[in-house]
């Protein structure tokens, strides 16, 4: 079975939103994926990243981490903060909910992941930071 | 992000074109706004053709031009909506209240 990992670490910059994305798709394109596979990966990983840069951290000198993983056809993905963590998980992932509503936020980030992701699994613990652990499975072009 | 703007009668149009997240979103919303309060424009066009990229900030972005302007009795719609887009709007459900056409022309003629 195929295995391969990438790890990276960015400072919690918006500028490094698109950055992000298309690390994580480069690295998925080796499963052949779709157009339409890789636009789900990117978009999931862009509110991931998003959510740790506006809700985990106050400050952009922090740092976002990424783990990628690719296990036969399936890839898992990895967001990590070491920010506040979130107060109140089953709300942070109801639809159309914001904790920041001055911030012009749609509050379908976790809506987004949970759609064009496989699974998603949330660890956060307050004050130590939060965990998102998303993985999607990859049809094989036959 | 790049942003093209054109006027038609009282309605403004605006053409994006790159990719739409939190991090381009703030400064598109200040944008657009300038622009809107500089004319005192109430109809807005905006035009997803060159769009390659959006997350769940473009909606925060649409929602909030739609809820300024739905204050003073004026209208949003989206134009050019294509497959790398559409399902993060179909998600949100937002056209339910935004209308979307094909193409600007359709747009300009019944807003």
């Amino acid at each position: 079975m195929c295995y391969n990992k990438i790890k990276i670490e960015f400072l919690s910059k918006s500028q490094n939103e698109s950055f992000a994305r298309v690390a994580v798709a480069a690295f998925a394109s080796q499963l052949d994926p779709t157009i339409d596979e890789i636009t789900d990966v990117k978009t999931a990983v862009s509110e991931a990243v998003t959510n740790a840069i506006i809700h985990g951290y106050e400050s952009e000198e922090e740092m976002v981490t990424i783990e990628a993983i690719i296990e036969g056809t399936q890839l898992t993905v990895i967001v990590s903060d070491l920010g506040k963590g979130i107060d109140n998980l089953e709300l942070a992932m109801q639809p159309l909910y914001t904790s920041r509503p001055d911030l012009e936020r749609s509050g379908m980030g976790f809506t987004v992941m949970e759609t064009f992701m496989d699974s998603l699994e949330v660890k956060s613990d307050k004050g130590r930071g939060t965990s998102i652990i998303m993985k999607k499975i990859f049809n094989p072009l036959s | 992000m790049h942003l093209n703007f054109e006027n038609n009668e009282d309605k403004l149009i605006v053409y994006m074109s790159g990719e739409l997240d939190h991090h381009s979103a703030e400064e598109v919303r200040n944008i657009i706004d300038d622009r809107l309060e500089r004319d005192n424009y109430n109809k807005l066009i905006m035009d997803f053709g060159e769009v390659t990229f959006m997350d769940s900030s473009g909606i925060g972005v649409v929602i909030g031009r739609y809820k300024k302007l739905h204050m003073r009795n004026g209208k949003v719609c989206v134009t050019n909506i294509k497959s790398s887009v559409k399902r993060v709007f179909e998600l949100s459900g937002m056209f339910k209240i935004i209308m979307s056409y094909d193409d600007v022309n359709q747009a300009v003629n019944n807003i």
